[in-house]
């Protein structure tokens, strides 16, 4: 799906920059010559730009889709003639910024700043100062360069590019808090980084006899001063950002374009980024936020691209090739072995105020993972040619030590990561029991951690909460974002969004869109006729080849199954568990992707997981509130949902429920008569058609429960909740939460489940009187469910 | 309750509480100061009401069972030496609680048994010491996604059972429990690294 959409927006990112970029396609056929009447003439001046366009678009694809760095171009010129802008550092930066994982970034903040300050001054001038000895011991021969060009190269080769060390680290999945330590230190180290290169370019400019002593204060005053004024205007532009969405309710269609066009220096950018995140978001339409989103990920992604295609561009530019082998082969030794010193030295240190500690593995990662690209690149080629002698030779060792590290670091770090955690358990066939037991291990921990309060920033935490809440929300979100602000209430907002579009998508699925083309067939019960063997193995094939979204990548326990050829059975067990046992927090959150938005599995996985608490509790909270045996009322739910499950547990593959011939007939035969019967005479009246309809319903899926629930966990409790439901039907009460509409709800997936779902809030916040009353005033109702305490 | 008092420095039965569950005094500061964030009215101790406010908790399958575990032959309330206690089994193993084991004490909360037991105790409802099929196949429907049947689940379920089970009774005994785990690097898989 990223082909098409990807190509069509690089398309508007390119279609300047093939202008301006000198690539000149010269017109291909002839106007004609005059005279005479031509059949077939060839107006390439009319359609050139789309075609240029779309040329660049094919190549730049091409080039992706390969995942190779090294593009190559009929015409290489030189790049630095173009590459002039850094306006793409400012798209990478802002979506960055602003798809940042907020609270992973903030609570290991001070372990991202001494990487990122420290460690990228440590590197710098460790690798700028040893080449400058290197150098006087005369091994490079004789170079026009003082030890200021030197600290020059130094600081613009010392950053870590969070492009190279995204796509690297989001192919290796390494636990998050490395993660966000890798990427928060490239991220912020990219500002240090231009700070750095900046003074040093201005001293090289002044010429290394006049710097004086009062120039190199000057410097580090400036550098303070740029980095943090740099945060400062960024989070006062996102200050103002978030301000102005405020008013813009009328006015939308202008949102996206104030949200992308703060431009600022690189920290600005970033923290515009982080702090309008949550404002701005909550602000805005949810039309504008996508719109946002998107394009905030097209502009990224094109910047990418385009910075890699330089590279590439300038690689086989055969001007700038300066080969010094001692220069070159030195500067790759001194990187990355400045940088694992200073990776250790710091970890050191950190570890010894860590609540996280970071282990020898993760330094080794954190080194090795230390890959140059764009932003290296970009700053030797901005260089200054006149100023700086040798730029040609900077130049080329840059596009080295990128290829270097994106190439081959970034192409052994996984099997790496692989090896070193390989190597702590040997390989053997997981067993049943361990695999369940293992993965709610994972569970417990994740709640424990949860429990227990994680990472331990939460006094700061709580007291900026406290005053977010107070102060800056109030200014800075519209009335009715904070309102919404109420977290559960939000979750409860997307799911019902999530579930209306899953009731299509499901009507799609099996072929029978009628509940949305004809309004007359509105009862039409959607089953799937094709007979089918009831067997696991059918089911299961079944589920894979419609879930091909989920399919299951661990091949191994299916590899090793196969092997043994002990019991096919026990190989579907298996693959069924793997596939679809919830998958603890660690290992499904994913945090950040240049290209793609929000994985969408782990969000159905809390969909369905957050209902079945939900439900539970409800259940529980209902059973002291009517004074109801606990125990006699799980027994009867228990058979209940046995009950439930003998009659739905087949349908949800498609098949009919087998055991009684009699249901299959009636769903036959309510199908051949398109169901005008059973249509209830006046459901389109507001109130009691209402209520009348759903009773049909209940009363339906009571008999024949036709699109069936997998799980009885969703199946409904059918006495309590159907005289509530009759007394208050969800449409009908005041709310913001989605109801599905009638159509949809006669063919909803997972029927009785599903729009019972939306019962339990509004049963909670009615009840909460009585409940008050039965239990003293201490005690809260579950009507304030969760909230998020973090 | 000592919760009250507004700064966390003063922990009521710290040292004792200490010694039970082998936290530093700077971890046992932090879950004080945690516990008495999960305490909204400030009452002394903690109800289900309370942790069940954490909204991460409604999205983890076993969450609500975690919860319970908190709550001893259905107590309605926990307080701080209690909270810490459950959360004691989860400190990693470190050389020195081997090394420093008197024979006298009782096993340390965080040992490997005690993880395991209670991880046992979050599936074994009824408290007789076993899991039955039927547990497991609440357990189970807790944590598989609902694309999976029942037919197919209760199918796993027997599955688990059968493997684990030794004596043939149908149901998984804390001993047969700990064996078809033992494989499994448990001090690892149940320690929080943040819980010295």
């Amino acid at each position: 799906a990223r082909g098409p959409g990807r190509g069509l927006l690089l398309a508007l990112a390119l279609g300047g920059l093939a202008r301006a970029g000198g690539v000149e396609v010269e017109p291909g056929g002839a106007h004609g010559e005059s005279g005479g009447f031509q059949v077939v003439t060839f107006k390439w001046a009319h359609v050139q730009d789309p075609y240029v366009i779309a040329l660049w678009i094919l190549v730049a694809s091409l080039a992706k889709i390969g995942n190779s760095l090294s593009l190559t171009s009929p015409k290489p010129e030189d790049p630095s003639a173009e590459f002039s802008s850094p306006l793409f550092f400012f798209f990478l930066m802002m979506d960055a910024g602003y798809f940042m994982p907020n609270r992973l970034f903030f609570g290991n903040l001070g372990t991202i700043l001494l990487y990122a300050v420290v460690g990228t001054v440590w590197n710098a001038a460790t690798t700028g100062l040893s080449l400058y000895g290197v150098f006087l011991s005369g091994l490079m021969g004789d170079l026009q360069i003082g030890l200021l060009d030197f600290l020059l190269f130094g600081s613009l080769i010392a950053a870590v590019d969070p492009v190279a060390v995204l796509a690297v680290f989001e192919e290796v999945h390494v636990n998050e808090v490395l993660f966000i330590i890798v990427f928060g230190e490239s991220l912020l180290n990219d500002a240090v980084t231009v700070v750095l290169y900046n003074v040093f370019e201005s001293f090289v400019a002044l010429g290394g006899d006049n710097v004086t002593g009062l120039d190199c204060v000057k410097g580090i005053v400036s550098f303070f001063v740029v980095s943090l004024g740099g945060t400062l205007v960024g989070v006062v532009f996102a200050f103002l950002l978030s301000l102005v969405t405020r008013f813009t309710k009328h006015v939308r269609i202008i949102e996206p374009g104030f949200v992308c066009c703060s431009l600022s220096a690189i920290l600005a950018i970033t923290f515009c980024g982080i702090c309008c995140q949550k404002y701005v978001k909550a602000n805005i339409s949810e039309q504008s936020a996508t719109t946002v989103r998107y394009t905030m990920k097209m502009l990224a992604s094109s910047a990418e691209t385009i910075i890699f295609m330089f590279l590439g561009i300038s690689a086989v530019n055969p001007f700038i090739w300066t080969w010094n082998t001692a220069f070159v082969l030195l500067t790759l030794v001194f990187i990355s072995v400045y940088r694992a010193i200073g990776v250790v030295l710091q970890t050191w240190l950190l570890n010894r105020y860590r609540m996280v500690q970071l282990e020898p593995i993760d330094q080794v990662v954190l080194s090795y993972g230390g890959l140059r690209g764009a932003v290296a690149f970009a700053l030797v080629v901005l260089l200054d040619g006149d100023k700086v002698k040798e730029k040609n030779l900077f130049v080329s060792t840059t596009i080295i030590v990128v290829f270097f590290t994106v190439i081959f670091q970034g192409l052994t770090i996984k099997p790496l990561v692989q090896w070193l955690k390989v190597k702590r358990s040997e390989h053997r066939d997981p067993r049943l029991n361990e695999k369940l037991h293992g993965r709610a291990f994972d569970h417990i921990l994740s709640a424990i951690e949860d429990i227990s309060g994680q990472i331990g920033h939460n006094y700061l935490r709580d007291k900026w909460s406290h005053f977010d809440r107070k102060f800056l929300s109030r200014v800075l979100m519209r009335r009715s974002a904070q309102k919404s602000r109420d977290r559960i209430l939000n979750v409860f907002h997307e799911l019902n969004l999530k579930d209306a579009i899953s009731y299509v998508a499901e009507g799609e699925r099996r072929g029978s869109l009628a509940f949305i083309r004809s309004p007359s067939t509105d009862n039409v019960v959607n089953v799937d006729f094709t007979p089918r063997s009831s067997t696991v193995e059918a089911s299961v094939s079944y589920l894979l080849r419609e879930n091909v979204s989920a399919v299951c990548l661990d091949m191994q326990s299916l590899e090793q199954r196969r092997r043994s050829i002990r019991d096919a059975e026990d190989m579907v067990t298996h693959h069924t568990l793997q596939q679809y046992l919830y998958k603890p927090r660690q290992e499904y959150k994913h945090l950040y992707s240049r290209h793609e938005l929000t994985p969408t599995e782990d969000e159905k996985q809390d969909r369905e997981i957050f209902h079945r608490t939900m439900r539970k509790r409800l259940e529980s909270f209902k059973s002291t509130k009517l004074g109801l045996n606990q125990n006699k009322k799980a027994a009867k739910l228990y058979k209940r949902e046995r009950a439930q499950k003998r009659r739905n547990s087949s349908i949800p593959n498609g098949k009919l429920p087998m055991e009684s011939p009699v249901q299959n007939f009636t769903i036959k035969e309510k199908d051949l008569e398109l169901s005008d019967t059973e249509e209830p005479p006046n459901y389109d009246e507001e109130m009691s058609g209402g209520i009348e309809f759903l009773a049909s319903v209940t009363k339906d899926t009571a008999s024949d429960s036709p699109a069936g629930i997998d799980n009885p966990v969703f199946s409904p409790d059918e006495t309590l909740d159907r005289s509530l439901l009759t007394r208050l039907p969800p449409w009908l009460s005041p709310g913001e939460t989605v109801v599905p509409s009638q159509r949809a709800r006669t063919q909803i997936p997972h029927s009785p489940g599903t729009f019972r779902r939306l019962m339990p809030f509004r049963l909670s916040s009615k009840s909460v009187d009585s409940f008050l009353q039965a239990n003293g005033p201490e005690e809260r109702p579950p009507a304030a469910l969760p909230e998020s305490t973090h | 309750m000592g919760s009250r008092s507004s700064h966390a420095a003063v922990i009521p039965d710290g040292d004792s509480i200490r010694r039970e569950t082998g936290f530093s005094q700077a971890s046992l500061l932090r879950l004080h100061h945690r516990f008495r964030a999960l305490d909204r009215n400030k009452k002394g101790y903690l109800s289900r009401m309370d942790l069940q406010q954490i909204g991460a908790l409604a999205v983890n399958p076993l969450g609500d069972r975690i919860i319970e575990s908190f709550f001893p032959d259905g107590s309605q309330r926990v307080d701080f030496p209690g909270f810490v206690r459950v959360l004691a089994h989860f400190r990693p193993i470190e050389d020195e609680d081997t090394e420093t084991q008197d024979p006298k004490k009782p096993e340390p909360l965080n040992s490997r048994r005690n993880k395991l037991h209670y991880a046992f105790q979050l599936y074994d409802l009824d408290r007789d010491g076993k899991i039955s099929r039927h547990e497991m196949l609440q357990v189970l429907r807790l944590m598989v996604g609902v694309q999976v049947t029942e037919e197919q689940l209760e199918n796993i379920a027997d599955r688990t059972v059968q493997e684990a089970d030794e004596d043939g009774d149908g149901a998984v005994s804390f001993v047969e429990f700990t064996k078809s785990l033992e494989k499994m690097d448990v001090e690892q898989k149940m320690s929080i690294r943040i819980l010295k």
